[in-house]
């Protein structure tokens, strides 16, 4: 293992170097390092930068590729919690990396890649298998009957648009299915985030093909997969409900209709 | 490695334009189309639009497409295109409602129609009050753009090559556009892309400033490769600071919270809108709001004398605020520890969207020059283009709205186009002006400047001097320190020697857009004296009609840049003064 490096400050947002040196503190990061190309094994390298409590770990982590070593790669782009690039292992657990601040992870910090997906470098898996799983159910909507002969938009229910309200925020990160024990188990499992984007169809009361896909996830490897062990709900970076919406996919498979009662949260989330 | 792809059309970019185009080009029989993307789709800028995207639907009070377009020419100072923007706003209509039987889950009124709310610089009756024009999925409406978009290009089989680099444009010996060169970020292979149709649909470069809303990913690579193929750049000098970003980092806070009753307070408390838009007060356009938290700053007014003031929301009620600003509750949670419901945000001006780009024709066809020549196969829309339907200050949910609208109709051009347009042979090696710049890059010995000190410079004196108000001396500093950044960027050496994804040597390239951009968008705000939307000269603070109703068009020729301009198109709405 390299020697733990200082690292000059940069400012994520450009050069407020002088107000972090006054009210920042040392943050070892240990990272996951591994180029196959190079590499025979991953190994762990130490890094020490300078950060304020209130810094993002994604900031961290630019300092070390700016000012550092710029070979160490990740994913990430809009830096507040959007677009889901940079979902990785921060002390264990799934996080996006520009979601969790300083001041929440301490002083020494393990970063590593999301688990049960091929590393191509670094912190940065292979994402095409997620996203196979998420095209497998059907993630669009379907209806085939004419649209309204007013040329304006099918109506839907306060009601109604509620029921799939939490499932639309999913950003594909891929948090919840790495986080998954009976996905690291069996890769060919459909897993959380696919479900979460099934039951946003399923629910949506514009949609007509919600047995279709109900069949799609009764396969050995859809819903019966899931042991309800709620790591995915504590992952997920957008709080989304997903054991409880898993949940509501397997009633619906049981009752052989998505007709089921769904129930609301404290508030309502529709406009 | 080189490989070669041959398709008819090609849209690079996966956002919100991009993909929209890409779903109509996949709805004519026999086209090949395929989109180039440096993210994964879903991971694009669109995804960050919060607040909600406006047509006139009058679903819950009158409205009209009229209004919705005198507010956009007002909104632009009279410096958008008006048969553009009437275009736009008319089909604002049956392509909101498109989105919706595409699967968009639009919030909804009590009688289960597209729910909409009230948006800065949106008025009934030209401009007499705010109306509720912004139709809106809770505060998520881009997030909601995007996934329904890539879920439609799912259904209908859209071919994506995700994590590829665009670097260059590929222009056919007879001047037409066939193709474009990409980087594939996971091997570093290089790929031609041979077509006879290319949109580009890149995004925007808010990395330029140092306070900005935009993501990382934001460097204008499609604009700057426009520029350096001789493309001119319409309008650069125009670009929105969005009023409400949080203090420091830059996050946008969307005017929904306005919308939705939101008030922007001083250090004294004062609702200090009142006095600089006495009708529509906080929810005046983005300029004017971001010009005056500004001069509350400047005049000390900033909340315990920082460069902040307060939007508070603190009177709406949690009700409204978990219901309709989820996303603004849990980033105010998350990166400042505050509850929106019990206390108000500290917010500051933040650099957000670009209204100048690569000049189009309102089919989306790129223009050569001032006379609209068209360049034969090459497209542009959304936050790249400039048609000009923002002029010099955009609107409040216009982005998105542009988005889709010309999306649409850069498809159904493109489309139209490759029906009949045979596919030009391409040039001799056309991947060497791309593979030259990365050998330059990768050249570099070690131990040379980081390229991210020239981007912390960069963007410092860009934040200072050609921000919120400008003035002559300053913006030719800025244009200076920017020339002088980049001769310092040929000693940039990229550490990263590998070919296996590195982004250590696409985010030296990234930075060498963001630089040529910089300057462009300084020698184009320089050099018009006088003060017109986003543009605020302290030294020449009136907007002038008579000399400056006109386009700016920078072209760079031999390495020097070219200033010509081209007429504003005015139909219905005769310049006036801009008064909220």
């Amino acid at each position: 293992m390299a020697a733990p490096k200082t690292i000059k400050p940069s400012a994520g947002g450009g050069g407020k170097a002088a107000a972090k040196l006054a009210t920042g503190k040392r943050i070892v990061l240990r990272l996951y390092r591994f180029n196959p190309d190079v590499d025979e094994k991953p190994v762990y390298r130490e890094y020490t930068v300078t950060a304020d409590p209130t810094d993002r770990v994604l900031d961290a982590l630019n300092q070390v590729k700016w000012y550092e070593d710029g070979s160490l790669t990740y994913r990430r782009s809009c830096a507040h919690g959007i677009c889901g690039s940079d979902a990785m292992r921060i002390n264990g657990v799934n996080r996006l990396a520009c979601k969790v601040l300083i001041r929440d992870v301490g002083d020494h910090v393990t970063i590593e890649p999301l688990m049960g997906f091929r590393v191509i470098k670094d912190l940065v898996v292979d994402m095409e298998p997620f996203f196979a799983q998420y095209r497998s159910v059907l993630p669009f909507l379907i209806n085939d009957s004419p649209v309204p002969s007013t040329g304006r938009e099918r109506l839907q229910s306060v009601h109604d648009r509620e029921k799939f309200d939490d499932t639309t925020k999913c950003i594909l990160c891929a948090a919840c299915t790495t986080s998954c024990p009976s996905f690291w188990a069996d890769e060919n499992f459909v897993g959380p985030a696919a479900i979460v984007n099934a039951h946003r169809f399923i629910f949506d009361s514009r949609d007509t093909n919600a047995n279709e896909r109900l069949d799609i996830l009764n396969d050995r490897e859809g819903v019966w997969r899931c042991r309800t062990i709620f790591n995915c709900t504590e992952a997920c970076p957008r709080e989304i409900r997903i054991t409880k919406a898993i949940g509501e996919v397997k009633k619906a498979i049981l009752k052989g209709s998505r007709d089921i009662h769904i129930r609301q949260p404290a508030t309502s989330h529709a406009g | 490695m080189i490989h070669t792809h041959t398709y008819d059309a090609l849209v690079v970019g996966g956002g919100g334009a991009g993909m929209m185009s890409a779903i109509y080009l996949s709805r004519t029989p026999g086209l090949r189309t395929a989109v180039i993307s440096k993210l994964y789709p879903t991971r694009s800028h669109t995804g960050a639009a919060q607040g909600g995207v406006c047509a006139a639907l009058a679903n819950l009070e009158e409205d009209h497409p009229e209004w919705h377009a005198f507010d956009t020419v007002k909104g632009s100072d009279y410096l958008g295109d008006q048969d553009a923007i009437a275009a736009m706003c008319e089909e604002a209509i049956p392509v909101i409602i498109e989105l919706e039987h595409m699967g968009l889950p639009f919030s909804r009124t009590p009688d289960g129609k597209i729910a909409q709310r009230p948006f800065g610089g949106h008025t009934h009756h030209f401009g007499q009050g705010p109306v509720r024009r912004s139709c809106y999925a809770a505060d998520r409406t881009g997030h909601m753009i995007l996934q329904t978009l890539y879920q439609n290009c799912i259904k209908g089989g859209v071919e994506f090559f995700d994590e590829f680099q665009v670097m260059d444009v590929i222009l056919a010996d007879d001047g037409r556009c066939c193709g474009c060169i990409a980087y594939e970020v996971a091997t570093g292979d290089l790929h031609i892309f041979h077509a006879k149709a290319v949109e580009f649909a890149t995004g925007g470069f808010g990395r330029v400033w140092s306070i900005t809303s935009n993501a990382h990913a934001n460097t204008g690579d499609g604009v700057a490769i426009a520029l350096r193929r001789g493309i001119p750049l319409e309008d650069m000098e125009f670009y929105q600071f969005h009023p409400t970003g949080i203090y420091r980092l830059g996050i946008l806070i969307t005017e929904g919270v306005r919308g939705e009753g939101g008030i922007l307070r001083n250090d004294h408390g004062e609702r200090f809108m009142e006095r600089y838009a006495p009708t529509m007060k906080d929810l005046a356009s983005r300029d004017v709001v971001s010009r005056a938290i500004s001069m509350e700053i400047r005049e000390g007014r900033g909340i315990n004398g920082k460069k902040m003031v307060y939007l508070d929301a603190t009177h709406l009620g949690a009700d409204v605020i978990e219901n309709k600003l989820p996303d603004i509750a849990d980033f105010c949670r998350t990166y400042l520890g505050i509850d929106p419901v019990k206390e108000p945000m500290p917010i500051q001006p933040t650099a957000h969207y670009a209204m100048g780009g690569i000049p189009t024709d309102a089919n989306c066809r790129v223009v050569r020059d001032v006379n609209n020549t068209v360049l034969p196969g090459m497209y542009a829309a959304g936050e790249t283009a400039c048609v000009s339907v923002h002029g010099a200050n955009r609107l409040g949910t216009n982005s998105l709205l542009d988005l889709v609208v010309f999306g649409r109709r850069g498809g159904l051009a493109m489309a139209e186009f490759c029906t009949t347009a045979d596919l030009p042979p391409l040039p001799k090696n056309p991947e060497a002006f791309a593979r030259e710049q990365l050998d330059r890059l990768l050249g570099v010995k070690g131990g040379g400047e980081p390229a991210a000190r020239i981007r912390d410079e960069m963007q410092d004196v860009m934040q200072d001097d050609v921000g919120i108000y400008r003035t002559g001396e300053g913006m030719a500093n800025a244009l200076a320190k920017v020339r002088e950044l980049k001769e310092r960027f040929k000693g940039v050496s990229v550490s990263d020697k590998g070919t296996r994804f590195n982004t250590d040597l696409l985010e030296a390239w990234e930075l060498a857009n963001l630089l040529d951009l910089a300057e462009v968008t300084a020698l184009s705000a320089v050099n018009r004296t006088e003060s017109r939307g986003a543009h605020m000269r302290e030294d020449y603070q009136s907007r002038d009609d008579a000399n400056w109703l006109k386009h700016t068009f920078v072209t760079q020729r031999d390495g020097e840049m070219d200033i010509t301009y081209k007429p504003v198109t005015i139909t219905q709405f005769q310049p006036k003064e801009r008064v909220y």
